[in-house]
């Protein structure tokens, strides 16, 4: 067990390693620069500029570098093996353990990207709160409703809905809720940057878009699951021995059907961070996603690899730790052999 | 091999983690006379039973139709559209006529049915574009699906039968593409390579199949890879194998046939997956080009018009309206069939 724990959590590791050098080499080679004006940069503060940020170092080693480090008189090995490797993918992927993603080209320098995503992320995680909630809260009870009731109208329904849920995208189903607000009720979406500040409404609507998919697969999930469970034999015993039919279904066929749901939540992590890409822009919150959006436009590429690396490892986080509450939720599932 | 997978990624409880389907292709070919003793009806094969089932499903069956329907606009899209969808009327330019039923005072700007959808701030016709817009949706589904199952399929194959080093490698890549969002590594690869000469090929189209099927073969080699590894223990492979057949025939006859049902409900959930993902690249600007040649095959996509119609539905909701349902009924319609197939060829898997 605790083995299984240990290489679990350890294999994070080689994920971000591999996530962070696929983003960083994909930059390196996109064209352009993060000083591409409209009118170009004089040569001097390109070259001041790029100096400034590192950028004007060798690729992988330098040992240009190394040998300085080493004139000076300095024979601490680490520091002149750290010159030596004073390159930008090696500089690049130091920083990334060490929690340090970088400048913001587009602010010159002025924040570096982890301030940024620490500024951001808050709404983002606000909306993501928001959207698991509502997605658990609605979609179980839908599913559980359906299951009791199969092939009546409640249950397709429900069925419909959800499956309209889980294959219509929610950029699509929220553009198009939006605009049905907005003719009938004249609903705008634009905030003051006040109302995003706290835990207000302005939350509710994307959030709850942003859960949609979520949602659905939790209730079509849970129905199939209720399914299978109401005609398992304990089932039966429960109600041969005379309990009510609601203690029947909260205590035995409920805490049975929603284990097969903490297994989508990993899942569901990669849909809300990639759906709030989308979510942010059109309902203009100022989280992570839209600053993702708007680096694109800016070709902002530390913002870009930095936001990248960053959801990667919040996936990956979470993937970890649902793998790991399955034997919390379960007692049935062991891990190892 | 077997305990790698229950750790990395236990299945849910409830389901069991890899069921193979019913063999499709029984490895001793039972006589004839013999099957015609037992049952007085001829023996009907997995595709038969498959195919009854499936048309049992009205909605599946409503969704293949309105796949099918859809293909037919996409090839015949130069004919059902009433005007060219790339060129600008100038008398309607700016004018954001309405869709044919919505009336206004405005007689410049009110619908008719010339312009059944309205147009766009261009003086372009809005049903045109949504007619050809059918084709890049398609294309852009059914290809990546295709380079998917042509390199996802063998590698699975491989891995699970002769295991190894192979199946490591692949294991440990799939975990990697398990932890990066999709979207974002379809953003990055935009940004890397949308403004070089290659990514302008096609409009970016060909780009946008690599950056699909780089991703999506992974899926379907561990899904290929599970039910292989699930099979090869089976009897009836066992009774293949004692009588002489070699691994190549072993996998293409006997393991291969019976991993088709799960693959192809796989690959029904694969092109939506790629039709959504081109919609969201393109709304966000870093997808498909817009073609300005008057006589081009692919001038538009439904993800550009629902950019487009974002900007501008106060002035015209069905910019936005028509495009949105558009994307919502095909998906939808894949979710149908895809559902279906996977009732009539995986019984048992249920979700």
């Amino acid at each position: 067990m605790g083995e299984f724990v240990l290489r679990r959590v350890l294999w994070v590791i080689p994920v971000i390693v591999t996530v962070a050098a696929v983003t960083f080499f994909l930059m390196y080679r996109a064209p352009g620069g993060p000083w591409d004006r409209d009118k170009e940069l004089p040569a001097a503060t390109l070259r001041s500029l790029n100096a400034r940020f590192g950028l004007d170092k060798p690729l992988w080693v330098n040992p240009d570098e190394a040998a300085v480090r080493w004139q000076e008189g300095d024979r601490n090995p680490l520091w002149i093996a750290r010159g030596y490797l004073d390159g930008r993918f090696p500089n690049y992927m130091i920083g990334v353990f060490q929690g340090d993603l970088g400048p913001s080209y587009a602010s010159k320098g002025a924040e570096n990207v982890q301030d940024l995503i620490a500024r951001k992320f808050p709404v983002s995680a606000k909306l993501g709160l928001v959207a698991i909630i509502f997605a658990v809260v609605v979609g179980v009870p839908l599913g559980v409703i359906a299951a009791l009731r199969q092939n009546t109208w409640v249950d397709y329904l429900s069925l419909t809905m959800s499956t309209v849920g889980v294959s219509v995208p929610t950029f699509v189903s929220g553009l198009l809720l939006l605009l049905f607000l907005s003719q009938t009720f004249s609903y705008s979406p634009i905030r003051s940057p006040e109302q995003w500040a706290g835990f207000g409404p302005s939350y509710l609507l994307p959030g709850i878009v942003l859960g949609l998919g979520t949602m659905s697969y939790i209730a079509r999930l849970t129905r199939t699951s209720m399914l299978e469970i109401k005609r398992q034999d304990f089932v039966r015993t429960a109600r041969a021995k005379g309990l009510n039919g609601q203690a029947v279904v909260n205590r035995h066929m409920l805490r049975n059907a929603l284990i097969p749901i903490v297994t989508i939540l990993g899942p569901a992590a990669a849909d809300l961070v990639t759906g709030s890409i989308i979510i942010e822009s059109i309902f203009g919150a100022p989280g992570l996603g839209r600053e993702f959006v708007e680096s694109i436009a800016k070709r902002d590429y530390s913002v870009i690899m930095g936001t990248a690396v960053f959801y990667a490892v919040l996936v990956a986080v979470a993937n970890v730790v649902v793998d790991l509450s399955y034997g919390l939720v379960d007692p049935r599932i062991r891990f190892g052999r | 091999m077997v305990q790698d997978q229950t750790v990395s990624r236990p299945a849910p409880p409830i389901a069991a983690p890899v069921i193979p389907t019913a063999p499709a292709t029984p490895a001793v070919p039972a006589t004839p006379t013999l099957a015609g003793a037992l049952t007085t009806r001829a023996p009907r094969s997995l595709w038969t039973d498959a195919w009854r089932q499936f048309r049992r499903n009205k909605l599946a069956l409503l969704g293949a139709v309105y796949l099918v329907f859809l293909f037919f606009v996409g090839v015949f899209a130069p004919l059902i559209s009433p005007h060219n969808p790339v060129q600008s009327d100038l008398q309607e330019a700016g004018r954001y006529r309405q869709a044919a039923w919505i009336e206004t005072d405005d007689p410049s700007s009110t619908g008719t049915w010339s312009y059944p959808l309205g147009t766009d701030g261009n003086g372009r016709d809005v049903f045109s574009r949504l007619v050809y817009g059918t084709r890049i949706s398609l294309v852009v589904g059914f290809i990546p699906m295709a380079v998917i199952m042509l390199i996802g399929i063998p590698i699975g194959l491989l891995a699970g039968f002769a295991g190894g080093r192979l199946d490591n490698t692949l294991m440990r890549v799939t975990d990697v593409v398990y932890a990066f969002p999709a979207l974002l590594f379809f953003i990055i690869m935009q940004i890397s390579f949308g403004d070089t000469a290659f990514g302008e090929l096609l409009n970016g189209l060909v780009l946008l199949f690599i950056t699909l099927s780089i991703i999506n073969w992974t899926g379907v080699a561990r899904l290929v890879r599970g039910q292989t590894l699930a099979l090869k223990e089976k009897e009836f492979v066992e009774a293949a194998r004692a009588s002489g057949s070699d691994s190549v025939r072993l996998v293409a006859r006997h393991i291969l046939p019976n991993t088709l049902g799960t693959i192809i409900v796989a690959g029904a959930f694969v092109v939506p997956g790629a039709i959504i993902a081109e919609a969201v690249l393109t709304y966000l600007g870093i997808g498909l080009r817009p073609d300005v040649n008057l006589d081009a095959p692919f001038p538009t996509s439904w993800g550009q018009m629902i950019q487009a119609g974002q900007a501008a539905y106060r002035n015209q909701a069905w910019l936005l309206i028509a495009p949105s349902l558009a994307v919502a009924g095909i998906t939808l319609a894949f979710t149908f069939v895809g559902d279906g197939l996977r009732d009539a060829l995986d019984p048992r898997e249920q979700f």
